[in-house]
């Protein structure tokens, strides 16, 4: 059950990263840091100016979409075709610079977005829920839907998706191509704000933990497959599931042994992912 | 755009890399008409459209549509401004719709308000793609992917569309019918140039004609003197 709440948080994390690969074919190895920024910038809402983590996000996700457009459009739209390498190292790069800001920010000491409401449970049946988690799956849920829908019935939603079919043929359909992949990017972002806060509300974060996230995003994409968000969905949910279990029978330290044998074994067997297309 | 304009292809050179592909060339379209373009394989045919569209700059010369230069314009801006492009190998939206793909043709704000008359247009053309809206452009056989690609073009509301060998790979009877299609589109006031490998074809479904060879133009003229001219014969045997 808590690996089902924990995995539509994973789910998040995962999408972001999904979404940018599967529309520019690019691997976004600064995902999870930038995602960290959320937890900080939260983090800096919180303590200096008390302002809820949630409520921050008003403000963090226009400006993490902001990062995202910026990040596409000045630096990946000059590279992204010339192959995979390029954008791995400026994503690489990027990775490295905001885990040495926020170490030089914030120390390497764990921080926590320890609201009221981040320590509630509540009890159904026999376990103990804590609200966080119920927080986390709804939010989920939420962001899948509205991913969904966008992609499916919006002009710029169906415009992301040609342009990840076919470049050349979506220029023919009038679509400024190169706009279009800053905009995934920057949507990519805000999903990556959303995924930050809710982290930082559910387990302390340092300044390196950008670098779990991506690996759990990388987790979750593996074994959802690509190009399908019901399969980025599942995945989290293996994967927090896995956790749960592998914490629960192999004790704390091996909680993430179970999620790794899964992901080596979809790698193996099922390459694509459950859900996965091409 | 309901007055008078053409299309002005004034001595262009175009280079793929250090490929020399068209060498000053000059072809001119005239509202209303239906143009082709003639010529073997690699003539640059091709090349052509897709300098007026665009997805490749001319290094000397000038295109203008309209009174208006477009030769240094990127190809998004081109389509706003009323030209479409049927390219080569259809290049559907595989995981898209029929209907997806249609509506993506008219992504552009020109063609947004008239989406739904153009859909209705593109169905009474190509009544086969209404039944198969909600597959997915994939799936569809050559000669749909190829009515699909032609119906994705107009909903853009164009003034001229640019075919690209839309008879590569499928039956003859199928061709007759797209071309008695181009003909419908045209005399609904849509202007047509096209590139067409079957010469005969070409000459007789266009009213005038280029004859292109090695990226050069050698012959220009009305369809009807072209078919007498040397030139075309040998192109007849492909020489």
């Amino acid at each position: 059950m808590m690996g089902l709440l924990l995995g539509g948080l994973y789910a998040v994390i995962g999408l972001g990263l999904s979404l940018v690969f599967g529309v520019m074919k690019l691997v976004n190895l600064a995902h999870g840091d930038l995602a960290v920024f959320s937890s900080y910038f939260a983090y800096v809402a919180m303590s200096s100016l008390g302002i809820d983590p949630v409520a921050s996000l008003v403000l963090g996700i226009p400006i993490l979409f902001a990062i995202g457009f910026a990040i596409q459009g000045l630096l990946m739209n000059r590279v992204f075709r010339l192959g995979m390498e390029p954008p791995l190292l400026i994503a690489f790069g990027i990775s490295i610079i905001l885990q040495n800001i926020y170490l030089a920010l914030w120390t390497p000491l764990s921080r926590g977005l320890t609201t009221g409401y981040a320590l509630e449970s509540y009890r159904i049946g026999e376990f103990y829920i804590p609200l966080v988690y119920l927080l986390d799956f709804v939010a989920a849920l939420l962001v899948m839907l509205f991913l969904r829908e966008f992609l499916r019935k919006t002009y710029l939603g169906r415009a992301i998706r040609a342009a990840s079919q076919d470049w050349r043929a979506a220029q023919l359909m009038g679509i400024n191509t190169n706009r279009i992949y800053a905009l995934t990017f920057g949507i990519s972002m805000m999903f990556a704000a959303i995924a930050g806060v809710f982290v930082g509300l559910t387990f302390p974060f340092t300044p390196s933990s950008g670098s779990a996230y991506l690996i759990i995003a990388f987790g979750v994409v593996i074994i959802g497959g690509l190009g399908s968000i019901l399969g980025t969905f599942i995945g989290g949910v293996v994967l927090g599931v896995a956790q749960i279990l592998s914490g629960a029978y192999f004790g704390a330290g091996w909680q993430l042994f179970l999620g790794y044998v899964i992901i080596l074994a979809i790698l193996t067997a099922r390459p694509q992912g459950i859900f996965g297309r091409r | 755009m309901s007055e008078e304009w053409t299309l002005n292809v004034d001595h262009i050179d175009v280079y793929y890399g250090a490929f020399h592909a068209l060498w000053d060339l000059s072809l001119e379209v005239r509202k209303g008409e239906i143009v082709s373009l003639i010529g073997a394989n690699g003539s640059g045919k091709t090349t052509a459209l897709n300098t007026i569209m665009g997805l490749v700059h001319p290094t000397k010369g000038s295109i203008e549509f309209s009174g208006k230069r477009i030769d240094g314009l990127a190809t998004y801006d081109i389509v706003t401004l009323g030209i479409s492009q049927v390219p080569e190998g259809r290049r559907i939206f595989p995981d898209l719709t029929v209907l997806e793909n249609l509506i993506i043709g008219s992504y552009t704000g020109r063609a947004r308000v008239s989406k739904d008359q153009m859909l209705k247009r593109v169905y009474s053309l190509f009544p086969v793609l209404e039944e198969r809206e909600n597959q997915l452009g994939g799936t569809l056989s050559g000669g749909e992917q190829q009515m699909l690609a032609i119906g994705r073009a107009l909903m853009s509301n164009p003034e001229l569309i640019l075919f690209d060998e839309i008879s590569l790979g499928l039956a003859p009877i199928i061709v007759d019918r797209l071309y008695r299609t181009v003909e419908q589109i045209n005399s609904e006031g849509v202007t047509v140039l096209f590139v067409e490998q079957n010469v005969r074809r070409s000459l007789k479904q266009a009213k005038r004609a280029y004859i292109l060879k090695a990226g050069r133009v050698v012959l220009g003229g009305n369809a009807e003197d072209l078919r007498e001219e040397e030139e075309v014969k040998k192109a007849y045997f492909g020489v």
